[in-house]
């Protein structure tokens, strides 16, 4: 791999876990299946493999900030606005 | 009218997603060693001001927020979102108990008069005392007008048209800047205070100031007397047949008999 796409992977992986901190199952929970995911494709050496697994990332990144937009807007709508 | 100078009110709260617990002794609820984040309202508040700055509506964001050394987290995440830069009103955890939305309000309205805001902006409540008040006597101490429970704001000539969420509706109003304006819960989706900006963040500026700097005394106006959990709702029980059901009802006088 790259110089530039370990550092990628590394800013990625650094993202997630900072994203994990929020997660509703607790970091723990997260950190070590988010390792985990890691770990499985240490292997995998070619640029357009990496390239879609960062893609892939990117697409949980989303997703987890997502989710914890609606997750603080529902308990909101809940605890303020359904009589 | 470019440039406008926005001052986002943000209040530390003990986390929405934490179950709240109340001290053993009635005199408050516990906060040591429980996760604490910005205001969701006030998290919206700038979410509104730091699209009005991409919109070019606004020059300059200043985050403000009173108490604890720990507020300066709550202005780094404002910060992270967008806020220019951010002043601290430090309380001390003794007295800050005992502040209340008067006491911020009139600090606000210092701040405001010293960095020369033009639009004042605060969450309509905060998720811990739900007092639902700073905005507005921020407003009255300053004389301007309000706009809050703001559900969609548009800059319209020299004045904004704020649309306010009300009892069964929506209320359109024009206030003239400067103004104090509120943001309720449909007004936007804030962004997430992603880590690249927290660390550029630490970079920004940021005031520490006292509430005696402004000349406001933060001496208690009200005392808590007691604080309780809310009672706890009754289990249900499960009938066996309808015509205990209706004799419950009736009993209950839900039913005509």
């Amino acid at each position: 791999m790259s110089l530039p796409m370990r550092y990628r992977v590394k800013h990625l992986y650094k993202t997630l876990l900072h994203l994990g901190k929020d997660y509703p199952r607790g970091y723990e929970y997260f950190r070590s299946r988010l390792h985990a995911s890691f770990i499985r494709h240490k292997d995998v050496e070619s640029t357009e493999e990496v390239e879609a697994l960062i893609a892939k990332g990117e697409y949980v990144v989303k997703e987890l900030e997502a989710l914890y937009m609606l997750r603080k807007y529902r308990t909101l709508k809940k605890r303020y606005y359904d009589a | 009218m470019s440039g406008l100078r926005v001052l986002v009110g943000c209040k530390r709260v003990i986390d929405y997603a934490v179950k709240i617990r109340v001290k053993p002794d009635n005199t408050g609820v516990i906060t040591e060693g429980v996760k604490h984040s910005m205001n969701p309202f006030d998290e919206i508040a700038v979410e509104e001001a730091v699209r009005m700055k991409e919109k070019k509506l606004a020059s300059e964001i200043i985050a403000v927020s009173c108490g604890p050394t720990q507020c300066q987290e709550t202005l780094r995440t404002a910060m992270a979102m967008g806020a220019d830069k951010s002043i601290h009103v430090e309380v001390d955890a003794a007295s800050y108990e005992n502040l209340q939305p008067l006491h911020v309000a009139k600090i606000l309205a210092k701040v405001a008069q010293d960095v020369k805001a033009d639009i004042v902006f605060t969450g309509k409540q905060a998720i811990d005392d739900d007092c639902n008040q700073t905005g507005q006597m921020v407003a009255a101490l300053l004389d301007w007008p309000q706009a809050t429970f703001a559900s969609k704001i548009e800059k319209a000539n020299g004045d904004l048209t704020v649309t306010r969420e009300i009892d069964g509706g929506l209320e359109t109003i024009k206030v003239q800047l400067p103004a104090v304006l509120t943001a309720d819960l449909r007004l936007n989706e804030p962004r997430y205070a992603t880590l690249p900006n927290i660390m550029k963040a630490k970079k920004k500026k940021m005031e520490k100031k006292k509430p005696e700097d402004y000349g406001v005394d933060i001496g208690p106006r009200q005392s808590i007397l007691k604080v309780e959990d809310p009672p706890v709702r009754q289990a249900g029980s499960k009938l066996d047949s309808v015509e205990t059901l209706v004799s419950k009802l009736k009993d209950a006088g839900l039913v005509p008999s």
